[in-house]
């Protein structure tokens, strides 16, 4: 068996399992999840500044994402059951957990605001739950992040301090992304400028996960992730630009939306696929593990 | 007979597993314990715990060596040059137990004059007749002294294994036995050992060359290798410290067996470890009861308790049966006695003084009727029947091939086994239809598969390796068809007598007249194997008998294995005694039931000294209390309870009466461990180094290259890899995996063992791989005259090429599971071995044979036998 | 109830997997289907997983220089490399003292059990396969076929009837030892310290030390060589212990969400 000098193994195997979630609904479900919570809390404050627009397609957006995600959860799953049986309790120590109790009334909430924003009934209730989901909003780009990162997963739990900002950027962005391409430039005002916030933030984040992390980083840099961890930097970038000259151009920020999507898509299996590789090759658990080893004073 | 038998007077093992943890050194040699008795391997890592040397003596680096201090490879085949070495090493040194050595074996005896060793005759004894390839034995025996008989005391690990029956033509007669009983049975001695014809100066010259460089010519094991465990054991050996040797069937399957367990036997003796605790000789059986199978045989030359069996014209009485076996003096001096309760067993009330106790009734040998001479009778046409119960021939046997040549000529066949294995289905799916040298329809064999019962669906007694009968309470009942043995055989006897019942055929009376009443239960009319134990155990006028030694020669007495008796004492199941450990002594002879008299280690009266008083208190185990005028200590003792240490016997005393009290090994004639045999052996009173039949190297020591009297078949279907042929280059040896049983069976049909060891593999040295060009996990085609296989390659620095006769010398090991039916399958190891037997006991030489070996899978159908050939003829080639 | 769990002694271990089988055969786990030789030694099995709850490891390596541990002599043969050592070990669920998989378990399947082991409730399990990646041992995983996660239970259905774990009681080396943790630690230091003497000096404890990342294994070893060599995670960490940390962060980050959104309204009617 042939090894790389540096470290030894046992035959090359696999100390870690591979994460058992399956593709692409284990990603998909990060992307949905981000996107569908940036939009709500847009939507949350598009209705009180006058941008009814904007309102109306964010809220949209919101739920056929939430249930879109959702959907992908209970096809990982198996069963519809399967799903409930995550509320039978609730575990602070388990990210599943809170996510599924952060999921489940967000769902809940995105999908009773669009019915009603569709049907215009009830407009203070509306107001109400269009709120409360815009409030849940952020937790619903952000938690997935820890899901990620409380795994022995190397390239997810090394990157525990970034994925979050990563997250957040990317859900931002391709909410900003939805939205552009659901709304007329006239109300998109405020879904170009959190793209280009959410921009800003998802390339930094990236750029610290592909250099920050030791050997880890590899595999963000690597292989298929690392392509499509590009593919959404040059996405991001464009949909950034295209954004700015699509102030009044509907066509441009739509293409500026889309690339904002691709952007985040990329992003989420590009992840997703790095902590794959990093729990396939025992390099990325040895060789981190055996520095920490020696960094510790020996007792 | 046997190594152990001929040396110290029983063949079985001399002492039991547990004791291992006595042991100060242990040698594991021509065994894979760990991997082969896995279970009974905890007392060598107890031993190790506490402290003791672990050396494991193997061509290759097993689970046995991984766990041992040292691991000494050898080349296979090579154990008397190494174990010869260490009798030289001790002898030369003088560092053998000497008060032992005098008081307890046969060193000071002295020999005739006209006896002529190896070394005189460059590799033959004296008496060697070239024509009939057999020994005259006369000029080995003691001087003054006739010839001796042996104690019959056999049951080594090979008698039982298969192709281990011991089938002398009717050697018997001929290697000793005909000159009649010994009239001295005491040989002339000289106590200083100085005599130049005393049995240790003889020993001394013929082991003089074994030197530490002949050793590493011949085994490939360099002087420091050796020199460490010469050191070794005799470090750990005399007064205070004691050695145990363990040994298998990597020794017994050897053209010369019988003597790698002399060299041992000689070497403990020396050592003084014979008898002693942490000592012995620890022959490790194979089977659940191949122990068993030899005490009451299922071996064609041995009734019950290693009583020979009579041959045609050879023993027409009684008389001539005993006068010819029994020697006077010993216990085995009682054989009549064990004879006639054994016919009164068979034969009841039918059996009296006036007919000889139906001794008549006995079958006769007639000749060489073992495994391997039955099947060429089968290619032969000449046996047309043949029941395989429990054996799996067509995988397990050396020469596949030719055993299924022999299947495929008979008229019928019956396999009894739990599983359809491939000797049931050689017809449908063997090798041979693939090579199209056989095809279903041309094969007239009538094939009979009975399902038969595992030992959890039945209940009886296994006899372990180390004598032990351990009673099976039944678990289950039997899956549908499935039965017993028991209940097979005796009801297919039932229904023979039933049929013969109105015959009036004189031959038919042994059948007729036969005791065969035995209480059957249940729905299928199961016999009470209880009932079948009681009368093994033999009976009295009053009763259950309770010790051999109340057996008599008068008729009085019945007993269906006299050295099993006292196992059903007082009608009481010994065999089923369960006292936990916890709850007796560390020898826990409350625990089952070992023969003889339920002793665990054998001739223990040699733990004491002379005087009766332990050789050390670190070794104490049995010794003489003068208070109580009897033996004692942590075992039942090996020697008559009330005999004093000082005991002196009269002039022309008979059996043990003859035996003083300073002659522990109570089976021999004259009471003592014997370093030189002069009778039992068919090759030789003293081991010599021979080369296996088929050897890539030529015989160091002496001219004469292998054992002179090895058997072999001449038969185009068992044809041998010339000597030092070139095209045969490599040296193979087969053998086991913890994760299989033997020919498969028993394992490769279970998913949980199948996915263990899914596929028959080869084990080679990197060096070989790369002059092969064989890649790990790869195939290879291993080639020999008899066939090719394949196997998948296992590249592995645990084996290792060693240098011999001047060359690097590659070995390939061989595990031989596999066959072609149940979940793991691959091609049987043994269609690459030839029947060549030793020809003491007989067994094949499965573990030293010599070979090719080629990169890739083997060929298909015609172009194996066409490779094959191809090989055959660039042998012949090579030959001139 | 005090707590309970194995010491395995890879130094006394024979490599004959007794303990593989027995663990099948109580069970009555699914046989994976007849593999391919692996090449890896003797070992066929590969590693633990949803049906193999214990696997023993094979290791061929150069023998050490102070060769306390068994190794070929030279044998003077055609090449003068360094004898072999042949490492076997058997391994198993650790039962962690603070268990990631259990942590993790959204559905309270995985809990703890009066011996303080860690078991997976089969009928309450959802497949989630959150406890898959979590265990940073590598040790439970998903059966395929249905779905729902599975691992060694420390025979909890024997414990209970007073047996000691099927494993145990089928090693005929005491390699697997079972027992009172405590006891077990005194008898390990005690072990390692003896072959320590015997000049075995890469005898080593591994999860022993309740100061470690996981606060100590229930099921701990002694082995002979570094942890990754017999396939074990030099270091490892149950990783909720970061995870407060990971809420702050998400948590920052989730402001930072709220105020992106807030800023871009502020920003003017466009
Ligand atoms: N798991 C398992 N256990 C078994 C069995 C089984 O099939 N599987 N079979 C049972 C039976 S029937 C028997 S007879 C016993 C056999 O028990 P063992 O005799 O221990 O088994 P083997 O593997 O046949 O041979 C032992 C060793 O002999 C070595 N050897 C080969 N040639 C030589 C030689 O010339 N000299 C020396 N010194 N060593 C040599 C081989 O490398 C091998 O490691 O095991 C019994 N136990
Ligand atoms: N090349 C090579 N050949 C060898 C050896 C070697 O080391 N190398 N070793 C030799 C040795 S020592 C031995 S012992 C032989 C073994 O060779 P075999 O005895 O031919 O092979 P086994 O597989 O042990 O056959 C035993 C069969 O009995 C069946 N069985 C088990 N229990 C019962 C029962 O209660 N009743 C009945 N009727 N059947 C039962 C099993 O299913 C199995 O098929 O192989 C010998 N051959
Ligand atoms: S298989 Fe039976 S006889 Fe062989 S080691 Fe195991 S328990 Fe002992
Ligand atoms: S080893 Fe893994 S599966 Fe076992 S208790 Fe620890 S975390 Fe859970
Ligand atoms: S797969 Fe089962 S055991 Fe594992 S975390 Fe999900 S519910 Fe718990
Ligand atoms: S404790 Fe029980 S379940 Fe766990 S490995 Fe051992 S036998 Fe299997
Ligand atoms: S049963 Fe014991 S000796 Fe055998 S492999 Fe398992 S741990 Fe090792
Ligand atoms: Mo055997």
């Amino acid at each position: 068996m042939v090894e790389r000098a540096e470290f030894q193994s046992y035959y090359g195997r696999p100390i870690l399992k591979e994460p058992a979630w399956r593709q692409p609904d284990v990603p998909l479900y990060l992307f949905l999840g981000g996107t569908a919570g940036a939009c709500a809390t847009l939507g949350a404050l598009a209705e009180p500044t006058g941008r009814p627009a904007l309102a109306r397609s964010t809220r949209l957006v919101a739920a056929g994402a939430a249930g879109a995600s959702v959907l992908a959860l209970v096809h990982d799953l198996g069963r519809p059951s399967r799903f409930l049986n995550m509320l039978r309790v609730f575990k602070p120590t388990s990210p599943l957990s809170v996510g599924s109790w952060i999921l489940a009334p967000f769902s809940g909430l995105t999908a009773v605001t669009a019915a009603l924003e569709v049907t215009g009934r009830l407009p203070r209730i509306r107001k109400l739950t269009g709120a409360a989901a815009g409030v849940l909003g952020p937790a619903m780009c952000t938690y997935t992040a820890v899901l990620l990162s409380d795994t022995a997963t190397p390239a997810w739990h090394e990157a525990r301090h970034d994925l979050p900002v990563l997250f957040a950027g990317s859900a931002l962005a391709s909410g900003a992304g939805a939205a552009l391409l659901a709304t007329p430039p006239a109300q998109a005002g405020p879904a170009r400028r959190i793209g280009l916030a959410g921009a800003a933030a998802e390339l930094v984040a990236e750029r610290r996960l592909e250099q920050r992390l030791g050997v880890v980083s590899e595999t963000y840099r690597t292989g298929r992730p690392g392509r499509l961890l590009r593919a959404a930097r040059v996405l991001t970038a464009a949909g950034a630009g295209l954004s700015l000259a699509g102030r009044r151009n509907r066509l441009v920020s739509a293409a500026a939306g889309t690339a904002y999507l691709a952007a985040g898509l990329c992003t989420r299996f590009g992840v997703y696929g790095a902590g794959v590789a990093s729990a396939r090759d025992p390099r990325y658990v040895v060789i981190p593990q055996k520095a920490c080893q020696q960094a510790r004073p020996p007792v | 007979m046997p190594g152990l038998g001929t040396s110290f007077g029983r063949g079985g093992a001399t002492t039991f597993q547990q004791d291992l943890a006595n042991a100060d050194c242990i040698v594991i040699q021509g065994s894979n314990m760990a991997e082969c008795h896995p279970v009974g391997f905890q007392w060598v890592m107890e031993a190790k715990l506490r402290g003791a040397r672990v050396i494991h003596i193997d061509p290759r680096f097993t689970r046995t060596s991984a766990v041992a201090h040292t691991h000494v490879p050898l080349r296979a085949g090579s154990d008397i040059a190494f174990l010869g070495g260490l009798i030289n090493y001790v002898l030369s040194n003088e560092l053998e137990f000497r008060e032992y050595v005098v008081a307890y074996t046969n060193a000071a005896a002295i020999l005739r004059e006209d006896f002529a060793d190896t070394e005189d005759l460059d590799g033959l004894f004296s008496g060697y007749d070239p024509d009939r390839r057999h020994y005259d034995v006369s000029t080995w025996a003691y001087e003054g002294a006739e010839e001796i008989a042996p104690a019959t005391g056999a049951g080594e690990p090979e008698q039982a294994h298969h192709g281990g029956e011991d089938h002398r033509r009717s050697a018997r007669a001929e290697a000793y036995g005909s000159g009649g009983a010994a009239v001295a049975a005491k040989p002339k001695l000289d106590p200083s050992l100085r005599h130049p014809r005393c049995v240790y100066q003889v020993l001394k010259r013929h082991f003089a060359r074994y030197t530490p460089e002949l050793v590493a010519d011949a085994c490939g094991v360099p002087p420091g290798s050796f020199l460490e465990v010469a050191r070794a054991i005799t470090e750990n050996s005399g007064r205070e410290r004691t050695t145990a040797w363990v040994y298998s069937v990597g020794w017994t399957q050897h053209t010369v067996g019988v003597q790698y367990i002399r060299t041992a036997s000689i070497l403990q003796a020396l050592l003084g470890n014979i008898g002693r605790p942490g000592g012995g000789i620890l022959a490790l059986r194979g089977h659940a009861s191949i122990q068993g199978s030899t005490d009451i045989p299922t071996l064609f030359n041995l009734l019950p308790g290693y009583l020979p069996m009579p041959g045609a014209h050879e023993h027409e009485s009684l008389d001539d049966y005993v006068a010819a076996d029994a020697g006077k003096t010993g216990f085995w001096g009682n054989m009549r006695s064990y004879t006639v309760s054994l016919l009164k067993a068979y034969w009841g009330e039918h059996a009296t003084e006036d007919n000889d106790y139906r001794f008549a009734h006995l079958p006769r040998l007639t000749g060489d009727h073992g495994t391997y001479k039955t099947v060429l009778n089968q290619i032969a046409g000449d046996c047309r029947g043949y029941f395989v119960v429990g054996e799996n021939p067509a995988v397990g046997s050396a020469n596949g091939r030719m055993q299924r040549f022999g299947l495929a000529n008979l008229d019928w066949l019956v396999v009894r086994d739990l599983q359809l294995v491939e000797t049931a289905t050689f017809w449908r799916n063997g090798p041979e239809l693939e090579t199209g040298e056989m095809s279903t329809e041309d094969i007239g064999t009538e094939v009979f598969f009975l399902p038969a019962a595992a030992h959890t669906e039945k209940e009886g007694t296994f006899t372990n390796t180390q004598r032990l009968l351990q009673w099976r309470h039944k678990a289950v009942d039997p899956p549908g068809d499935a039965r017993s043995e028991l209940w097979f055989y005796y009801h297919l006897g039932r229904i023979i007598r039933e049929k013969l019942a109105a015959s009036t055929d004189p031959r038919d009376l042994p059948v007729q007249e036969l005791t065969w009443d035995y209480p059957v239960s249940g729905p299928t009319a199961e016999p009470s194997a209880e009932a079948v134990l009681a009368e093994i155990n033999g009976a009295g006028p009053d009763g259950p008998l309770s010790a051999y030694t109340e057996l008599k020669d008068d008729g009085s007495t019945s007993c269906g294995c006299w050295i099993y008796c006292g196992v059903y004492a007082d009608g009481h199941n010994h065999a089923a005694n369960r006292t936990p450990g916890s709850e007796q002594s560390w020898v826990a002879p409350k625990w089952g039931w070992a023969w003889p008299a339920n002793r665990r280690i054998l001739y223990n009266r040699a733990s004491a000294d002379p005087d009766g008083k332990p050789w050390s208190e670190r070794k104490r185990y049995v010794w003489w209390d003068a208070g109580e005028g009897k033996w004692t200590g942590a075992d039942v003792p090996d020697f008559e309870p009330a005999k004093p240490p000082g005991f002196e016997p009269e002039e022309n005393a008979t059996a043990q009466d003859a035996l003083a009290g300073v002659d522990p090994f109570i089976m021999q004639t004259d009471g003592k461990a014997w370093l030189f045999a002069p009778a039992g052996l068919a090759d030789g009173p003293l081991p010599a180094h021979y080369e296996p039949l088929e050897s890539p190297v030529d015989n160091p020591l002496y001219g004469q290259q292998f054992n002179p009297l090895l058997q072999t078949y001449d038969s185009e279907y068992n044809p041998h890899n010339p000597q030092g042929s070139p095209v045969y280059p490599y040296v193979a040896t087969t053998y086991r995996l913890t994760e299989h049983h033997t020919a498969g069976g028993m394992s490769r049909f279970l998913p949980y063992l199948s996915e263990l060891q899914p596929q028959m593999f080869c084990e080679v040295s990197p060096e070989l791989a790369a002059e092969r060009g064989l890649e790990h996990g790869g195939w290879a085609t291993i080639v020999s005259e008899r066939s090719a296989i394949e196997a998948r390659v296992m590249v592995t620095a645990r084996v290792r090429p060693l240098r011999v006769r001047g060359r690097v010398l590659h070995q390939i090991g061989l595990p031989y599971h596999w066959g072609g039916n149940g979940i793991a399958v691959g091609d049987p190891a043994n269609d690459l071995l030839a029947a060549v037997l030793d020809p003491n006991v007989h067994i094949q030489e499965s573990k030293a044979t010599t070979c090719d070996v080629l990169a890739g899978r083997r060929p298909r159908g015609r172009a194996l036998t066409e490779l094959v050939d191809r090989y055959r003829r660039r042998a012949e080639g090579s030959e001139q | 109830m005090t707590r309970m769990g194995f010491f395995t002694d890879t130094s006394v271990c024979i490599g004959c997997k007794a303990c593989e089988v027995a663990c099948k055969e109580w069970n009555l786990l699914p046989d994976d289907p007849p593999p391919d030789l692996l090449g890896m030694s003797y070992d066929n099995t590969g590693a633990l997983g949803a049906s193999t709850w214990r696997h023993v490891a094979f290791i061929e390596k150069p023998a050490p220089v102070e060769l306390g541990m068994p190794a070929m002599g030279d044998t003077g043969g055609g090449t003068d490399e360094p004898g072999v050592q042949w490492l076997m070990s058997s391994d198993v669920c650790k039962h962690c003292t603070h268990a990631a998989c259990l942590d993790v378990c959204p559905t309270g399947a995985l809990f703890r059990t009066e011996f303080d082991t860690v078991v997976v409730q089969q009928d309450v399990c959802n497949g989630c396969g959150y406890c898959v990646p979590a265990c940073p041992y590598g040790v439970i995983e998903k059966r395929e076929d249905d779905g729902r996660a599975f691992k060694c239970t420390l025979c909890y259905d024997r414990l209970g009837s007073g047996l000691q774990p099927a494993c145990a009681t089928a090693c005929p080396t005491d390699s697997i030892q079972y027992g009172e943790l405590d006891e077990l630690r005194e008898r390990a230091a005690a072990r390692v310290a003896t072959l320590h003497d015997e000049g075995v000096a890469q005898a080593r404890l591994y999860g022993h030390d309740p100061a470690d990342g996981v606060g100590g294994d229930g099921a701990f070893f002694l082995l002979l060589d570094e942890p990754e060599v017999y396939g074990l995670p030099p270091d490892p960490v149950v990783t909720t212990r970061d995870l407060p940390g990971m809420w702050r962060t998400a948590a920052k980050a989730a402001v930072g969400v709220v105020a992106a959104v807030a800023l871009a309204f502020v920003g003017g009617r466009r």
